[in-house]
């Protein structure tokens, strides 16, 4: 158009913001309106404005590209605070945010234009420019690389407004606001020498800033602009010291925003005297060019009344006669990207600086309040606080409200404002209200001066298939997205409870944390608790994981995925952490590449702590998804596997230790002995003993359903273990045992134990891979058949495994079939250590510990006195006593031998000796409880302890232990 | 020079006042001396005055000045809650001053305080010689504010008896004082109020009624928020005290003020200046007001014992003293503190050699 239309655009001044503009051969009246982005008394001009004018056309401030969005704007289903978001497909990192809230004037001009049914339209460069042109959101604060643009658009108009206004109103503003007004004060071109503009140069501050708040995630854009600021001076700042203002912020507000009207024609002119001698910058000169040449088009189409609104900066550039030459010189060659815009929901908490970052508006709930409550508004905004105070249950009465009201306007009158602001609302509340106390003014900040609240668009909304898959998810669960965080204890009995925390795990594995778990009261896996809140960039992450898949549970299995195969990948830990959640989120589809991942992983993993370290969580998944019905299936394999390699590692592992990766060391045995007892409880049949576990593993080969059903119904697993019963059970549990076992069955202890957690790793990895199904089952019957022969018939398959494990128990006899097998296979290993005599004492310590506890070994007063021999040096008999001694002294109170031995070893050390281990007597002693302590000491000094067999009258206690075995549910 | 220690601050600030009153064209609440803006002008102070600078009396947040001014012009009655030593006493009396031209129509709260102090009392021997009389009463300050519309100033309200206290309820609700021995009543004047201190640290107080609460405006008075801001205020009232004191000229000591500052600070925080130690915090509050003392009593021992330079050791004894308020507890706050900060620091090797004489 700029080619043909006449070389200049003419224009011919009627006040300082309207003027008449000839184009293409016809001529319209042009009005502009200067606003501040957010401010609400600009919105109310503005609205009252157009009303006067009757334009034909409205033209605002923002991407073109939405033009066709606007007619959504006026959806019955849409509410603010919404943003327009751009975006370039692919490239999630280039986005840009155009906030509106309820009293953002660009938001009523929409309204004001779907009520009166004529056309709006967006005349700002088009994102697709200002995200090609500022690829950084950070580096330009115009192009506000996408906050910027989304604020530029705005921001120009928007951002100052909003920024100011709050700020005016809000002393606190000053607290925080301040800094992201003035940062964009600051980051305004080279506005320093028109410090005035202060609006317009807030403009393009602010855009910065708020594209950066937007952009939550990368705070440090928002900060850019501040390193900007130097340049700058802060224009509004200039504006309000003429006034005599110390504070800008207020000045803006008293000046424009609490006078009921805008002088829309002095604001021009204030701006031109602002910007008078200010060169823009290229940026800001094409942004500029391209509302004129938008202008320009509007004219030659024949519209005769166009109203722009805009920044209140931009007003003098669009007022001047531009030529059509010049502006299409600027515009030439610009770069391009695919951007694609639509409206997503908002928050007030990301207009407010209050979190961090935002779009510079401190008090979007002041704001809100003034613009929808023009009536009285103090004093509504005073009940409405005590609303919120009672609500919390403080006590606060009418009589507080009208004291608070008078001294709120007392403060008003005392510092000279026409109208008391936030400031002194606040400190009326503050003084009345809440009686001093700031926790209450927290409270109001929180609720009512920021005010949470999230906006809505409509179903017709476009949005990637995973936006609208997780909105019907949302609703279909009944989970509504909120922007105030708020609890839910999910109960996982329940099916919509369950479903509820299996998007929330998905959503997780997305990345985007909408929930996040919380600390649960009560120790039942089956309670889960979340605190919910909804950020906006929630909606960019949905549009950035919309690659991956048009459904949550399908995005979320390919993320896994992707990152299960990525052989640069996670560690082992990562990718057993990974599982945990997979499994929480019930991604099945997500399993076998994961496993199989974590299978290849471990095997070529040498290090046998990071081993140790993926079995604690691999355990807990197995475990809890028993809970919650997740097919685990192939998680024994996987765990059965891991712990072979670790028993066969930890001998090795354990040899020349220093004291520190001894005690490393520990934390690590520690907690794979405790996972191990998760894995089975032999006294439960219900648990699937190691039989039932193999036979999972082998299952799913052959069939994942039958197989988990069959494992998950503990009385079969048990009863098939011990009876030889069933066949797939069993054969299963066959394989992995044949495996391992019948070679070391005979020879028992720990040296073999090593030697069979590889053979059993083996097999299981076969399990794994689903394609080998066929030969893992096949080889686990002739397994059986072997281990028929080689042991008693009736204890078939898990009599093998049985023995090769738990060595122990083999040689306790008939106990074998009970005995859990990862359990027994664990202590084997243990026991191998112990039975070492070069390990470190601590771990030797400990290690006796953990058998005795476990009642694998009886001898561990033979042992102990063995370690507190003379034979050993002090310092080591020391550690082997905080080893064993570590987890508490109840021991030493209750077992008069193995007191009376510490006892005999300490007295006897010589002065030398003794002085030596003291620091290490010291703390082990020095972590019991007092209570331990001081009945050690009581037993100690009733004399010599006496070397008395406790006897237990079975008889007395039989009601006792009756009793507790009912709470504990074993009644037999 | 008046023989009298410590003139009213009436007195001491007469011509400020008056030079106040002078250019004050705003409208005065009834009752009030000065407008709410030169009253506020008063407490802030203003170099720039045209009449003359105005000296700050109130070191710390406008804001906080502008709700007590603004909340008795609503004729609300001001609470003013703060730690011991954060000038509630200071502010009140400076009001009150400033309001109303007298700051004695005090009540002090004591465990022992009788409603008689809020009320009225009876001259016994006229009112057995004469009967029941207006003159054989004995007003209180409270009666004597309501009646000449000045302000009372009631010190240490939560230390008074709760029924006490609630003598107070009326006189705020209805602004009258019955007395139904002469079945007469006091009604306020325009331009009465009340200001009262409570101290939000002590145990063992009688917290307020609610219905008494509510019939005030609360203002917490915050300890200052910087360390220079500190140093000001304890330097400023350190050299108003020696002058009122008539001790010999001492060298303002300001790096000695600055290390007092820094140690009450410290010590009060928790933690280091630099935030990098942790320190133990003794029982005491130490506040601003105890530095202005310790270093008060520092200079008399200075210009009296002293070769008359303000010293460490001349502080030493005193910011002991402060400190260790419970012998066992508080010395061994005070051993590690010496011990890990103090002694690490090079400049104050002085102070830190004093410290140990001194205990």
């Amino acid at each position: 158009m700029t080619s043909t239309a006449p070389a200049a655009m003419r224009a011919e001044p009627r006040r300082a913001n309207a003027l008449r503009v000839s184009a293409g051969g016809r001529e319209a009246g042009l009005t502009v309106l200067g606003i501040r982005h957010h401010g609400p008394g600009s919105a109310r001009a503005v609205r009252d404005e157009l009303a006067r004018l009757v334009p034909d056309l409205v033209l605002i401030e923002g991407p073109p590209e939405a033009d066709a969005l606007v007619p959504l704007a006026a959806d019955p289903d849409m509410e603010p605070p919404v943003a327009l978001l751009a975006h370039v497909p692919g490239d999630p990192s280039r986005a840009a945010f155009w906030p509106f809230a309820g009293f953002s004037p660009e938001w009523q001009a929409l309204q004001y234009a779907a009520r009166a049914g004529i056309p709006a339209r967006f005349c700002d460069l088009p994102a697709a420019h200002s995200l090609a042109i500022r690829p950084d959101s950070a580096q330009h604060p115009d192009s506000a690389q996408h906050p910027d643009s989304a604020q530029h658009p705005d921001s120009a108009q928007h951002p100052d407004s909003a920024q100011h206004p709050d700020s005016a109103q809000h002393p606190d503003s000053a607290q925080h606001p301040d800094s992201a007004q003035h940062p964009d004060s600051a980051e305004q071109p080279e506005p320093a020498e028109a410090p005035e503009s202060a609006e317009g140069s807030e403009l393009p501050e602010r855009p910065e800033l708020s594209e950066r708040p937007e952009l939550s995630e990368r705070p440090e854009l928002a900060e850019e602009p501040d390193t900007r600021s130097g340049i700058r001076v802060d224009p509004i700042g200039a504006l309000a010291e003429a006034a005599g203002y110390d504070d800008p912020e207020r000045w803006w507000e008293d000046a424009v925003e609490h006078r009921g009207d805008t002088p829309f024609e002095v604001i021009a002119e204030a701006m031109a005297a602002v910007r008078d001698g200010h060169t823009p910058d290229l940026y800001e000169s094409q942004r500029e060019a391209y509302m004129r040449r938008t202008i320009r088009a509007a004219v030659k189409e024949g519209f005769t009344e166009i109203a722009v609104v805009c920044g209140a900066w931009h007003v003098p550039a669009l007022t001047e006669p531009g030529t059509v030459v010049a502006d299409t010189q600027l515009l030439k060659g610009l770069p391009k990207v695919k951007a694609e815009l639509t409206w997503v929901p908002w928050t007030h908490g990301r207009l407010a600086s209050w979190s961090g970052y935002g779009a510079g508006i401190t008090s979007p709930g002041w704001y809100g309040h003034l613009f929808e409550h023009q009536d009285r508004p103090i004093e509504r905004w005073l009940t409405r606080a005590a609303h919120t105070l009672r609500e919390e249950g403080l006590p606060v009465s009418s009589a507080h409200v009208i004291e608070a009201v008078r001294l709120a306007h007392s403060l008003a009158l005392l510092r000279g404002r026409p109208l008391a602001g936030l400031a002194e609302v606040t400190e009326a509340a503050r003084a009345v209200l809440c009686e001093g106390d700031e926790l209450p003014v927290e409270l109001i900040q929180r609720r009512l001066v920021v005010g949470e609240r999230l906006g809505q668009v409509p179903d017709s909304t476009p949005m990637v298939p995973l936006q609208r898959h997780l909105r019907d998810e949302q609703r279909r669960l009944r989970l509504k997205p909120e922007a105030l965080a708020r609890v839910h204890d999910l109960d996982l009995r329940k099916p919509l409870d369950l479903e509820r925390s299996r998007l929330l795990h998905r959503l997780l594995v997305i990345g985007i944390p909408w929930g996040e778990r919380r600390e649960t009261s009560g120790k039942g896996t089956f309670k889960e608790s979340w605190s919910l809140e909804w950020r906006p960039e929630f909606d960019v992450a949905l549009i950035e994981a919309a690659a991956w898949g048009v459904t949550v549970p399908a995005a979320a299995v390919a993320r896994i995925r992707e990152r299960a195969e990525d052989p640069a990948g996670p560690a082992l830990a990562d990718l057993t952490g990974l599982l945990e959640q997979t499994l929480l989120a019930d991604l099945a589809d997500a399993l076998p590449p994961l496993l199989r991942a974590i299978g290849d992983r471990a095997a070529l993993d040498h290090d046998v702590r990071r081993l140790m370290a993926a079995l604690p969580a691999l355990v807990r998944a197995e475990r809890y998804g028993d809970v919650r019905g997740t097919p685990a299936a192939g998680l024994r394999s996987i765990i059965t596997s891991l712990l072979a390699r670790s028993c066969a590692g930890l001998s090795p592992a354990v040899t020349g230790l220093d004291d520190d990766t001894a005690r490393e060391m520990l934390v690590q045995i520690d907690a794979v002995t405790s996972a191990v007892a998760l894995l089975g409880d032999p006294n439960e049949p219900g648990k699937p003993s190691d039989p039932g576990v193999s036979g999972e593993a082998v299952a799913p080969g052959e069939a994942g359903s039958g197989v988990s059903g069959e494992a998950v119904a503990p009385g079969e697993a048990g009863s098939g273990v011990s009876g030889e019963a069933v066949a797939p059970g069993e054969a299963g549990s066959g394989v992995p045992g044949e495996a391992v076992a019948p070679g070391e069955a005979g020879s028992g202890v720990s040296g073999e134990a090593v030697a069979p957690g590889e053979a059993g790793s083996g097999v299981p990895g076969e399990a794994v891979a689903p394609g080998e199904a066929d030969e893992v089952v096949a080889p686990g019957e002739a397994g059986s058949g072997v281990s028929d022969g080689a042991v008693a018939p009736g204890e078939a398959g898990f009599g093998v495994s049985g023995e090769a494990v738990a060595p122990g128990k083999a040689r306790s006899g008939g106990s074998g079939e009970a005995a859990a097998i990862p359990r027994d296979r664990w202590f084997a290993a243990l026991r191998g250590v112990a039975d070492r005599s070069d390990v470190p004492g601590l771990i030797e310590g400990r290690l006796v510990r953990i058998l005795f506890d476990a009642e694998v070994i009886d001898d561990a007063d033979a042992r102990m006195s063995r370690a507190l021999s003379l034979g050993h040096p002090p310092a080591r008999v020391a550690s082997w006593v905080e080893g064993f001694l570590s987890g508490g002294g109840l021991l030493l109170v209750h077992d008069a031998r193995l007191l009376a031995m510490v006892d005999d070893w300490l007295t006897g050390l010589s002065p030398e000796a003794f002085v030596d281990v003291l620091p290490l007597l010291r703390r082990t002693f020095g972590a019991f409880a007092p209570p331990e302590r001081r009945s050690i000491g009581n037993r100690i000094a009733s004399g010599a302890p006496a070397r008395t067999e406790t006897t237990y009258d079975e008889g007395q206690a039989a009601g006792a232990v009756r009793t507790v075995l009912a709470i504990l549910g074993r009644a037999r | 020079m008046t023989t009298v220690l410590r003139p009213h601050a009436e007195d001491q600030y007469a011509d400020e006042l008056a030079l106040l009153a002078k250019g004050d064209e705003r409208p005065r609440p009834p009752g009030w001396k000065l407008s709410p803006w030169a009253v506020t002008t008063y407490l802030l102070g203003d170099p720039d005055h045209p009449g003359g600078p105005i000296t700050p009396k109130y070191i710390g947040p406008r804001r906080i000045v502008e709700v007590a001014v603004a909340t008795l012009a609503t004729d609300r009655a001001l609470l003013l809650l703060g730690v011991p030593g954060t000038a509630k006493t200071w502010l009140s009396e400076h009001l009150a001053a400033a309001i109303s031209g007298d700051s004695t129509l005090l009540v002090q709260g004591t465990a022992g305080t009788a409603e008689e102090a809020v009320r009225y009392g009876w001259n016994y021997a006229r009112l057995l010689a004469e009967g029941p009389s207006r003159e054989a009463l004995t007003p209180s300050p409270v009666m004597r504010a309501m009646a000449e519309g000045r302000l009372a100033r009631v010190e240490e309200l939560t230390r008074m008896p709760s029924d006490v206290q609630d003598a107070l309820i009326t006189v705020l609700s209805e602004k009258t004082l019955p007395i139904p021995e002469l079945n007469l009543e006091v009604q306020a004047a325009k331009g009465f109020n009340v200001i009262a201190t409570a101290n939000d640290r002590d145990r063992g107080v009688n917290e307020l009624s609610s219905a008494l609460r509510r019939r005030f405006n609360t203002v917490v008075l915050p300890v200052p928020a910087s360390a220079e801001e500190e140093v000001d205020i304890v330097s400023r009232r350190v050299s108003q005290l020696g002058r009122a004191l008539e001790l010999p000229e001492t060298p303002a000591g300001l790096d000695e003020i600055r290390r007092v500052v820094t140690v009450f600070r410290e010590l009060r925080d928790g933690v280091t200046a630099d935030g990098r130690t942790k320190v133990k915090s003794p029982s005491g509050t130490l506040s601003t007001a105890e530095a202005i003392s310790v270093l008060t009593s520092g200079i008399a021992l200075a210009a009296h014992f002293g070769d008359g330079v303000l010293r460490a050791s001349d502080v030493a004894a005193g910011i002991v003293g402060a400190v260790v308020q419970d012998p066992v507890s508080d010395r061994v706050v005070w051993q590690e503190y010496l011990e890990t900060v103090v002694r690490e620091r090079e400049d104050w090797r002085d102070f830190y050699r004093a410290c140990r004489d001194a205990g």
